[in-house]
């Protein structure tokens, strides 16, 4: 195959807007996606498949045929689990990745978030970090992502935010009735709420309309596509550059690297199972955090006999998402108005700042009510099924209102990404082992959040609620994966440097949430395209033509 | 509380809805002939069945599971999504039809209402794990999207008051259709 400038492996937030910048700068990009492009006209509106409930299976891959995980639970006993089961810690595999049926929070981090180790001190047990890059490092870039993806909301009303060249390009959707309810309730607790920053349209941006308010969103591709992935945004412009070609449904097997130790391209199966070879001057891998460490752990090579990257055994370690705690109320009225995309509210006043705690995390109100997800949301004294259970979802269906947050976790170096010795995926390569769990601190910081939105509830005229503040046994890291590849400065404490460029190769980076040192108590989708603009910005600024300057 | 049993009367909306059933159960039989009405269950399964998925989600003036189609929605997965779980079918809807004769000395589809609610209650204690898979896939196809068969004409949709039909962009498919995932 004919040699290219850069291969870039996954084109989900990161590797887009990586394959957009690098072939707007005029290098030759092939991008492999192991997945397919699904359209708005696939989305199907199922409430029992789709990425968020996935009882029938995935609507956006992977299929549950071929491509196990293996799960190591709290006893050490090892399970085979199934992309569409939880316990696979699935994001998605399609162009787009989960940018394509993600529900689209669109948050900057803030500036503490990068600094969680000289704020907090790293707690016994933990593998906790500052970041090598600061937020003023990141906001040309976050304005970037704001403008080119498109990005609606209004953080006027929060002082809890870093600072900002300019506002965002669309305004927020109207407010919906939970707004309505609880805006008032926030602000009596003396907190400063205000509607979520979105990636979706609320007028016409870029091309195409915007939302008309559906409740099939989080999960599901945008019938009307208002919203804005890398699918609709800056796959289009690199493709229009005529310097990129996007090849679906291509399982990269490995990196191949030469005798000088520098890598020569990849290798990787085509759609109809055909093993090829794609040289490249340089490899970027964006397959999001569990897969990207399993690529460079399977790249093995008699110079790198342990993988790619981790010649410290780094690869893999550092696991995170996020921990999900929150409350859910019942009312005497009606809050539930059905109008999308749901989520509407939020207050990031309990992101950090509590004494004791490392940290905390937005409280936001729920973004989708399938009435199947609402059967086991019930008040207490509701019976599992009967006439009664079928009465309390018509009392309660639309009187209720659920509010959630991802309480930032505190990393160890046991969550891991390690290679199965045993279970092979339907190419024959070994799949992901998932192990290892948080830091517990992070528990006692979601149960505090928990209570916080349960107090918020009440304030707004809740009848009755209820906790949701479970400790999972395994590491939670579904669709907000991240910490796998960790950024640093020390190559034995990390995989990359602040470039995304791999510590042990100049000429093969990861670009995605696998680089994140810590994963905010936000939503991750803005973060992780910000530094794939920061990283292709870098990379595109040292090349040479056929090599870096450096 | 008002069953649609013993002689309680049925009210305009559940004899409607029933009239619909038969006729859509006329359909499904002459298309699937060969198969007898189902895909996987036979038709004393799929009468023990729906007497199980009815005190999961029974009538009032809603219809019930089975009226809904939940039936049809489990049929339909153990043929194609759910083949792993044939066996526990297989087995548990025996059980449930053993544990009936054992106290009544009828299968479970014969009982009263009140004899029905016991039986499903002695299997959520006895066999939990096949009540929990059973509840579980009646309550899919209860209040899951009606392309797979249950949640006929969008009933549960309406019972909660949510838009039918709902906001809509583009039609180019059908939420009717019937489907194969």
């Amino acid at each position: 195959m004919k040699r290219v400038n850069a291969v870039v492996v996954g084109a989900g937030a990161a590797g887009g807007i990586v394959a957009k910048e690098l072939s707007a700068a005029g290098l030759s990009v092939v991008l492999l996606e192991r997945g397919k492009w699904y359209t708005p006209n696939d989305c199907r509106k199922d409430d029992l498949r789709n990425q968020r409930t996935t009882v029938l299976g995935n609507a956006f891959g992977p299929e549950d045929e071929g491509n196990p995980r293996v799960l190591v639970d709290a006893e050490g006993a090892l399970h085979t689990v199934l992309p569409s089961e939880g316990g696979y810690q699935n994001n998605a595999a399609c162009v787009g990745g989960g940018t394509l049926s993600y529900g689209a929070m669109a948050w900057r981090y803030l500036p503490q978030d990068f600094r969680m180790r000289s704020i907090y001190g790293a707690p016994p047990g933990s593998s906790l970090e500052d970041w090598p890059i600061s937020y003023d490092d990141l906001e040309p870039y976050y304005d970037k992502a704001e403008y080119e993806i498109g990005i609606s909301g209004d953080d006027s009303g929060t002082p809890f935010h870093g600072p900002r060249r300019r506002a965002l390009p669309m305004p927020p959707l109207p407010p919906n009735r939970e707004f309505q309810i609880l805006e008032p309730a926030a602000k009596r607790l003396g907190l400063h709420p205000f509607p979520i920053p979105m990636a979706r349209n609320s007028v016409p941006y870029n091309g195409r309309g915007p939302c008309m308010r559906c409740r099939w969103c989080v999960g599901f591709a945008c019938e009307v596509d208002a919203k804005n992935g890398s699918q609709n945004t800056v796959l289009p412009v690199a493709l229009a550059t005529g310097n990129c070609e996007l090849r679906t449904e291509c399982m990269v097997r490995e990196i191949l690297t030469d005798d000088r130790g520098r890598a020569r391209g990849v290798a990787y199966y085509d759609g109809d199972g055909r093993l090829q070879e794609q040289p490249s001057d340089i490899v970027v891998v964006s397959a999001c955090a569990i897969e990207s460490a399993r690529l460079l752990l399977n790249s093995k090579s008699r110079l790198f006999p342990n993988g790619l990257g981790n010649s410290h055994d780094q690869v893999g370690r550092n696991l995170q998402g996020h921990h999900y705690t929150g409350a859910i109320g019942f009312f005497d009225d009606d809050t539930y108005d059905d109008v999308g995309p749901g989520a509407s509210i939020a207050v990031s006043d309990y992101n950090h700042g509590t004494p004791g705690l490392r940290g905390g995390g937005i409280l936001a109100n729920e973004f989708i009510r399938l009435p199947i997800q609402m059967v086991d949301r019930m008040p207490v004294g509701v019976p599992r099924w009967g006439l009664a259970h079928k009465q309390a979802m018509r009392r309660f269906f639309k009187r209720n209102i659920v509010i959630m947050g991802p309480t930032q976790q505190i990393p160890t170096a046991d969550a891991r990404v390690t290679l199965d010795p045993t279970v092979r995926d339907k190419w024959g390569m070994p799949v992901a082992r998932i192990s290892g769990n948080v830091h517990p601190h992070t528990f006692e910081i979601g149960l505090v959040q928990a209570q916080r939105a349960e107090a918020w509830l009440r304030e707004a005229g809740a009848a009755s609620t209820l906790i949701t503040a479970s400790k999972p046994a395994t590491v939670s890291a579904g669709q907000h994966q991240a910490g796998t590849c960790r950024m640093g400065d020390d190559p034995k404490g990390s995989v990359v440097n602040r470039h995304c460029q791999l510590h042990d190769m100049d000429n093969v980076f990861v670009i995605d949430s696998s680089v994140h040192v810590t994963n905010g108590g936000f939503n991750p989708a803005l973060t992780i395209m910000a530094i794939a603009y920061f990283a292709s910005d870098a990379l595109v600024r040292n090349w040479n033509g056929t090599g870096f300057r450096s | 509380m008002q069953l649609n049993q013993d002689g309680v009367r049925l009210t305009r909306r559940q004899f409607v809805v029933g009239g619909a059933m038969g006729s859509a159960a006329l359909a499904v039989g002459c298309s699937a002939r060969n198969r007898g009405g189902f895909d996987f269950l036979t038709d004393a399964q799929a009468r023990t069945l729906a007497a199980l998925c009815d005190q999961i989600i029974p009538a009032d003036d809603v219809p019930s599971a089975s009226q809904a189609g939940v039936v049809s929605y489990i049929d339909r997965q153990l043929a194609r999504t759910y083949r792993r779980h044939r066996n526990a079918y297989r087995d548990g809807l025996e059980q449930a039809n053993a544990m009936s004769r054992k106290r009544f000395g009828r299968g479970l589809a014969a009982l009263s209402v009140p004899e029905q609610v016991e039986i499903v209650g002695a299997i959520e204690q006895q066999n939990r794990r096949f009540f929990d898979l059973v509840r579980g896939h009646t309550l899919e196809g209860y209040y899951g999207s009606p392309r797979h068969g249950g949640n006929r004409d969008a009933v549960s949709w309406r019972m909660l008051g949510l838009a039918q039909p709902p906001v809509r962009g583009r039609a180019q498919y059908d939420l009717r259709k019937g489907a194969s995932s």
